[in-house]
């Protein structure tokens, strides 16, 4: 099921899985379920253009053209990046 | 305390290599309405009468997100025996702590997790101690204990709390895996922790009726791999294998003072929940000390950092990186010495000996359960 990330999915953050800003490390962690995971500004630029209302498509066109970077290569990352969240249960789709 | 007293031990542990602490385990009361015979409490349990109040929690939570702990994990015993556990919860939110409740789901009312979802609790760790009401009343000791966990399982659901079911397995309810596995389909739970009890506390004393035999722990390996592949992005499984079967030792705490900490129901601030077994160690307190202080001066977190403790094998051992030589308690308990290399490695003098010992436990068809007892007032 976790293959089920297409242009027109939206990604949503789940109830109990939150951003938070690491004042001791300085860095953003996504908080979860017995996980803490360390983002990096690319993983934090993707997590805060999810709203639970845009599509996936919409965002990475977004990214692209925040950044100037090719749709192609923003929307590959970004994907990989998400998927590895949905596969541990801390991304969704609706 | 000021904000400026715990950047001075920050700046000195980094100094000194030591990272800030991600994960806190406060172990609210040792009070607890079920009796498993494999509890981690220690022996010696804390009285009630010696219990951190509300306002002491409330500091060291505020110490523990100072200090640079992410998540916290409210356990006990019953951390719902705790009267106060709902403005506890408050308190660690407000902190700005991931706040995780550890709980048999005894103790907890409809109302009460209505309570804590307005509190802010973020997520809900339940344990299971067999799948149907015979086993579980009988591991819990605590009869009618199966039929209310089921029905906390409900609420929870509707509630819609983010929840890991927490099967704890051994010889006697093994053979219930698959089903556990199941149920926590069944109860919407995103994360199953499979854990092979650890043979820490109550569980020492249990080895001859609780130690799974080869074949049950292979097996056990088996159903969690399937299961992890079968549903992928819809169940994570986290697994604790059994480690007297392994060949090496697990990477225990993460590195000892390193990861997380612990606190006790009184107050003392442990590496980890066994460490009071290791007499050696002379443990800070909360009500005298700072947490800060505590992680980065306390003579009980600085005795097992780094490798200089180390005895050979682990010395030279290309592997003490990854696993820091095994488990100092597990050291302690099965070696009398808790610098030695943990007994369950292949490197280990004991290793063989203790493979033996352990295939005769798993054998032993007369043990009987000794049950946890409940702490003095």
């Amino acid at each position: 099921m976790t293959d089920g990330l297409s242009p027109n999915s939206i990604p949503v953050i789940p109830r109990g899985v939150r951003l938070h800003w690491d004042h001791v490390r300085e860095k953003w962690v996504l908080l979860a379920p017995e996980r803490a995971v360390a983002l990096d500004p690319i993983g934090h630029a993707i997590m805060t253009e999810i709203d639970g209302a845009r599509s996936f498509g919409t965002i990475t066109t977004a990214l692209a053209d925040k950044y100037g970077a090719p749709h192609e290569q923003v929307a590959a990352d970004a994907g990989e990046f998400l998927r590895g969240l949905m596969n541990r249960r801390i991304l969704e789709v609706a | 305390m000021d904000g400026a007293e715990v950047r001075d031990w920050r700046a000195e542990g980094k100094a000194n290599g030591i990272p800030a602490p991600i994960a806190m385990l406060a172990e609210l009361t040792h009070r607890c309405p079920l009796s498993c015979p494999y509890c981690s409490n220690p022996v010696e349990l804390a009285q009630k009468s010696l219990e951190l109040d509300t306002s002491d929690w409330v500091r060291v939570f505020q110490q523990a997100a100072e200090l640079g702990v992410l998540q916290l994990h409210l356990s006990g015993g019953e951390p719902a025996a705790r009267r106060d556990l709902v403005d506890l919860v408050k308190a660690a939110r407000d902190a700005g702590l991931y706040t995780n409740l550890i709980t048999s789901g005894i103790g907890l009312t409809e109302r009460r997790l209505q309570e804590l979802d307005a509190a802010g609790l973020d997520h809900i760790q339940l344990s299971l101690q067999g799948t149907d009401a015979n086993m579980a009343d009988r591991i819990g000791g605590y009869k009618g204990g199966f039929q209310r966990k089921m029905q906390v399982a409900e609420w929870i659901k509707d509630i819609g709390f983010p929840l890991t079911l927490n099967a704890v397995v051994h010889r006697q309810n093994l053979h219930q895996l698959p089903r556990a596995i199941e149920m926590a389909l069944e109860m919407n739970a995103r994360r199953i922790e499979v854990a092979i009890v650890q043979f820490h506390g109550w569980a020492m004393s249990n080895r001859d009726a609780l130690m799974p035999t080869k074949e049950q722990a292979q097996e056990a390996s088996r159903v969690v791999a399937e299961a992890r592949d079968r549903l992928k992005g819809q169940l994570v499984l986290d697994y604790v294998p059994a480690d007297y079967h392994a060949d090496y030792p697990k990477r225990c705490m993460g590195g000892w003072g390193t990861t997380g900490l612990n606190v006790a129901p009184d107050g003392e601030v442990l590496p980890c929940h066994a460490a009071q077994t290791i007499k050696s160690l002379r443990f800070d307190n909360v009500r005298t000390k700072s947490l800060s202080e505590i992680w980065y001066r306390g003579s009980a977190f600085n005795a097992y950092r780094g490798d200089d403790w180390m005895q050979e094998p682990c010395r030279s051992c290309d592997r003490k990186k990854l696993d820091f030589g095994g488990c100092r308690c597990q050291a302690m308990a099965l070696a009398g010495d808790p610098n030695a290399t943990d007994p369950v490695c292949v490197k280990s003098p004991l290793h063989a000996e203790l493979q033996m010992h352990t295939a005769l436990l798993s054998r032993d068809k007369t043990a009987e359960l000794t049950f946890r007892k409940q702490p003095s007032a």
